[in-house]
């Protein structure tokens, strides 16, 4: 449980700023009038709050996978899964979308049209490159006697690397509803609001898919196990 | 869709928070099926978690039947008593307490209490109900499914919950129970995120958090950590499922289930049980702290005096809120796991005990010196605070992981979370549902059938679960069908056990009277007027009762105070609002 | 002013309840009287807080009940009350907290000269095993089940052919003498709890968990399974019976050793294939 642990604490770390900044030892009984909310700034809009609270959850939900992954192969003696180069080439996709989706936020604020467009199309080619390439190395592995019913360092990847890739078809899918509503209108800065929200979704998943790689790899349980030499 | 609304009075400081009004429905459909309007929401979600928990309830009879009086009812089999306890229990604890508490209440009050007009996403709001019925109703299938719903019990620890032994493991039981479960999770997350969102970026003009009422306190803490919780839940209901359909193994080492050896292996039944009581823990304290914010309210108001001590409240609910994700393994004394952890979750469980221990002794110094109504709505406030301390106390017994040892998986265990997670929030629902229901229809409940309701409710409840912790101390375990009379019982048992049964059928009887209050009251109860207790709350400022679509009309509240300003010295009234600019006259702090 | 008297009566008939009725947990048989002790410290503390609070709350419901002209006092906070409050909880908890963990050490700390014993849990019924005259007990798992090797015991490994294979339900224990209960499962949870000992703990299927005890006195105490583990769970009964040592000797002349136990279950297959 060292991982959701770990993602715990970070979330706790959040909490504990924000509620540093909401007076909590002052002593409402003895304030009349009309006191200024805290952390109202621009750019908090809600959606970006909804997104940020939403990945918040999914990495809850992952640190969850990466706990239940770690505590396994801690029982099951090192029968790690020896994953196929492919999904270094898909980790690179991630990264190459993430950055893409900046650039659209990026040609979105400052209104070029033609920029937007390169880079959208950029994005969701990386996108869905990296899809397809989890699905390659789904196909890898199951030909190559790690079936998902066989051990279950096995089953975790594919349900690790399921869950995350729903949750990229989902990003893809609010990225095409948002293009599509302004399809027609001429404004560039109209999408702004979405795909500010959508390079923010992408950068969550990218950093998720980073830790759970390296879960994946065994480098988690490796430094686990160092850290228990260090102690003993 | 939406129009920001502009600002009436130019002489006040701007807004941080634009004012939106919320999509208005215009078909029939949209506005009574489909609705998005919080208020409206809130009242399916509590409907349908009302229906589902008396379904619930009927199961609780069921099996207090077998209990009080075995072999008397045939049909009730091994099979059957194992089904009704497994239903009864996730029903209560997931599809009746945690809806009703945050779908119900926390739709309902989080928007008025801070001053917003609705939900800040009302379209993902009303998406979590249907999510969330659509759970209920796969739940309900299970029912009608050849082997029936899964007897595995609410805690669905595998490898028996997916094996042939147990009812409904080899049959669709148990894959309907997880569906669901996936379902209200993804439901409730809709909702949740919702909730959270509206608390942190919809308060109106002068609402810090700090002038928050402590119920919204309660249903903003327990909704971030239902948010970090469930998804433990979430993947454990998956690898089960996957366990159960595809053939992995996260949870099944190698197996010979009579006499024959399945195809598992490798997996951990313990890996299991760390992710359910990951969330399970967390769990209790999503039902516990909305159920404390809530009575801290019906108290103060009640009691004509303000929260005593509310910035300890506040800070005893965050600290529980963050230490109960640090205790989830005193669930797990016996399990096998690795002795040590008893150390360290022992200490971390018995240093829980403190802020909640704050909570009650500032509930009852706010009664100190008060000027005590005794509504409806206190009584089951009082009622709460025995059954809480109760409840809470053998939890000390509980936590103390060598007091355990003996204690655990016997019908002590089963006293003790029913008494703190049952009886106690249930008396907060009842209490909090006397208070607001005249906000919600403009009528007051009838008394006398309250009265009625109230004593029977409480009185029989306690009599219910305080006897049954001995029947667990005499060595009774949990999750049997019939005990017998094996030599350690020091007394028969069979007559405490008919003496809870009966009792239980009268507590459940009379809850029927009060679902009857409620229709009757509709159209027969007294007028209430807006503000009938008198409270300071935003949600009894609004200018229609029950408040309509938008909530505020024209103009968003302004807040100028705290929400406990009752019987304030120098105050025309013993109470102002937190929407009125008075100052008293000695000055205070002025911002 | 009913509900008042009626938190008073709450009390009052709970503590007569808990002196008076006569549901107490069962004599103990064994060396956790520790555990006792601990729960009745717990009992003291929780039942005066609980006592105390509830009294409190019915004074303070009668004393400031609402009558006309009535008026609550103001009051936010108290902090020196409050943090006096914090403190004497803080001192009540550890007063529960720190004897509790030190019976916990005890606990887990399995005393050298404990012999072993180990308990095999399936639906729904108990088998034993015990090291036989190498005092070793062989290496068993779930991957070796069948009908001749119900146990699982590992065929291939030396120190299992002397165990002793103990069907039925019933084992003895010599009296004094320190055990360690490995605990093992084939299929689901299950979990070894006998009323008088105290100690229990959970079986789980892969792995091998343990408890142990000193039987203070001789007696035939009955076994239940205390975690839920399918249909028949309520009927998983067996006995333990706790002798003198002699009497324990002649018990353990007449079980069968794992070699022994192979043979005469596969005997009446070798005659069928010899006909």
């Amino acid at each position: 449980m060292t991982v959701i642990l770990a993602f715990l604490v970070l979330v706790a770390l959040a909490a504990g700023l924000w509620l540093s900044q909401q007076r909590l030892a002052s002593k409402p009984w003895l304030e009349t009038g009309i006191a200024p909310l805290a952390g109202h700034g621009p750019g908090r809009a809600p959606g970006f709050i909804f997104i940020a609270v939403f990945l918040a959850v999914a990495g809850g939900l992952f640190a969850m996978l990466g706990s239940a992954f770690v505590m396994q192969i801690d029982e099951t003696p090192w029968e790690l899964v020896p994953l196929p180069g492919r999904v270094w080439l898909n980790t690179a996709l991630l990264l190459l979308a993430s950055l893409f989706m900046q650039f659209v936020v990026i040609s979105a604020r400052a209104g070029t049209t033609r920029w937007l467009r390169a880079s959208l199309i950029a994005a969701s080619i990386a996108t869905l490159a990296f899809l397809a390439g989890q699905a390659q190395v789904w196909i890898a592995l199951t030909s190559g006697g790690y079936p998902l019913d066989g051990p279950p360092a096995a089953s975790f990847f594919y349900l690790i690397t399921g869950l995350h890739g729903l949750h990229v078809l989902g990003g893809i899918i609010a990225l095409a509803a948002i293009c599509l509503r302004h399809a027609g209108g001429g404004d560039v800065k109209a999408l702004l609001p979405g795909v500010r929200l959508c390079a923010l979704y992408w950068h969550g998943l990218l950093a998720f898919w980073l830790m759970l790689f390296a879960l994946l790899q065994g480098w988690g349980n490796a430094f686990l196990a160092l850290c228990r030499a260090a102690v003993t | 869709m939406t129009d920001i609304l502009p600002e009436h009075d130019s002489n006040l400081p701007p807004r941080e928070v634009a004012d939106v009004m919320p999509p208005h429905a215009h078909s029939w459909i949209g506005k009574y099926v489909f609705s998005q309007d919080a208020k409206y929401i809130a009242i399916q979600y509590s409907g349908t978690a009302a229906a589902i928990g008396l379904v619930a309830l009927v199961l609780s009879w069921l099996m207090r039947l077998q209990l009080g009086f075995p072999g008397l009812f045939d049909f009730i089999t091994p099979e059957a008593y194992y089904q009704f306890v497994t239903m009864h229990g996730m029903i209560m604890v997931i599809y009746l307490l945690t809806a009703i508490f945050l779908g119900g209440f926390g739709n309902y009050l989080i928007p008025l209490m801070v001053g917003a007009r609705d939900m800040v996403f009302p379209f993902v709001n009303m998406l979590s109900y249907w999510i969330y019925l659509l759970a209920v109703l796969v739940l309900v299938a299970s029912f009608f499914v050849p082997g029936g719903p899964t007897g595995a019990g609410w805690t669905l620890s595998p490898p028996q919950a997916v094996l042939s032994g147990t009812p409904g493991g080899a049959q669709s039981g148990i894959i309907l129970m997880l569906v669901s479960l996936i379902l209200f999770i993804i439901g409730f997350t809709m909702g949740g995120l919702n909730y959270a969102v509206t608390v942190l970026q919809a308060r109106t003009r002068g609402m810090t958090m700090m002038r928050l009422p402590l119920t919204v306190w309660g249903i903003f803490t327990a909704t971030v950590m239902a948010l970090l919780a469930f998804p433990a839940l979430f993947v454990a209901c998956v690898m089960m499922l996957f366990d159960r359909l595809l053939g992995t193994s996260f949870f099944m080492p190698t197996l010979v289930e009579l006499g024959e050896k399945l195809s598992y292996g490798g997996g951990s039944p313990i890996a299991f049980q760390h992710l359910f009581w990951f969330f399970g823990h967390p769990e209790v304290y999503i039902v516990a702290l909305p159920a404390f914010g809530i009575v801290s309210d019906l108290i103060a108001v009640h009691a004509r005096k303000n929260v005593f001590g509310y910035r300890m409240m506040v800070w005893a609910i965050v600290i529980i809120g963050a230490l109960s994700f640090i205790v989830w393994a005193h669930h797990m004394y016996v399990s096998g796991m690795h002795p040590w952890f008893g150390f360290f979750f022992a200490t971390t469980t018995l240093i829980i005990a403190i802020p909640t221990a704050i909570k009650v002794y500032n509930w009852i110094l706010t009664l100190w010196k008060g000027d005590i109504h005794l509504t409806l709505p206190m009584l089951f406030a009082l009622g709460f605070i025995v059954t809480f301390v109760n409840g809470g106390l053998t939890g000390l017994f509980l936590g103390n992981v060598v007091v355990d040892v003996p204690l655990s998986d016997t019908m002590f265990v089963v006293a003790h979370f029913h008494m703190v997670m049952g009886v106690a929030p249930i008396m907060v629902i009842f209490g909090a549902i006397y208070h607001w229901y005249p906000k919600i229809t403009g009528r007051m409940l009838n008394e006398a059938m309250g009265q009625i309701h109230f004593w029977v409710t409480f009185i029989g409840a306690y009599a219910v679960f305080f006897p049954m912790h001995y029947v667990g101390l005499v060595g009774v375990p949990r999750r049997y069908f019939e005990i017998g009379e094996p030599a350690f019982l020091t007394a028969p048992v069979d007559g405490l056990n008919a003496f809870i049964s009966s009792a239980a059928l009268i507590v459940g009887a009379v809850q029927v009277l009060f679902l009857f209050n409620i229709f009757w009251s509709l159209r027969h109860g007294l007028a209430a007027g807006g503000n009938p207790w008198r409270a300071t709350s935003l949600e009894w400022q609004t200018p229609e009762t029950p408040p309509r679509h938008g909530n505020w009309g024209d103009d968003l509240p302004n807040v100028y105070r705290w929400a406990y300003d009752y019987s304030v010295p120098g105050a025309p009234k013993d109470y102002v609002a937190q929407n009125d600019p008075w100052v008293p006259d000695s000055g205070g702090r002025r911002l | 002013m009913l509900i008042a008297v009626v938190l008073v009566l709450i009390v009052a008939g709970s503590v007569a309840f808990h002196l008076y009725s006569p549901w107490w947990w069962t004599p103990i048989a064994s060396n956790w009287d520790y555990i006792d002790n601990t729960l009745v410290i717990t009992f003291w503390i929780t039942g005066a807080v609980f006592a105390a609070v509830v009294l409190f709350t019915a004074y303070c419901v009668w004393k400031f009940r609402h009558r006309p002209g009535h008026k609550a006092e103001f009051d936010p906070e108290n902090k020196r009350l409050e943090w006096w409050l914090t403190a004497v909880t803080a001192v009540g908890v550890a007063a529960m907290l720190v004897p509790g963990l030190f019976v916990w050490k005890q606990f887990v700390t399995v005393p050298a000269n404990a012999s072993e014993l180990e308990v095999f849990g399936q639906q729904w019924n108990w088998a034993y095993r015990l090291p036989g005259a190498d005092g070793v007990l062989g290496t068993a798992d779930a991957e070796w089940v069948s009908g001749e090797n119900p146990l699982g015991v590992n065929p291939h490994d030396r120190f299992g052919k002397d165990d002793l294979i103990i069907e039925g339900g019933e084992v003895y224990l010599p009296v004094d003498q320190p055990v360690k209960l490995l605990l093992r499962s084939i299929d689901v949870l299950h979990n070894f709890y006998v009323p008088e000992f105290r100690a229990k703990m959970d079986m789980v299927p892969g792995m091998v968990t343990y408890i142990w005890f000193t039987p203070t006195r001789t007696g035939n105490f009955e076994a239940l399974c205390a975690e839920y583990c399918g249909t028949a769970h309520p009927f998983m009964r067996g006995f333990v019976t706790v002798v003198e040592a002699a009497e324990y000797q002649e018990w353990l002349q007449e079980q069968l050793t794992f070699e022994d136990y192979a043979r005469t279950a596969s005997e009446p297959a070798t005659r069928l294939a010899e006909r």
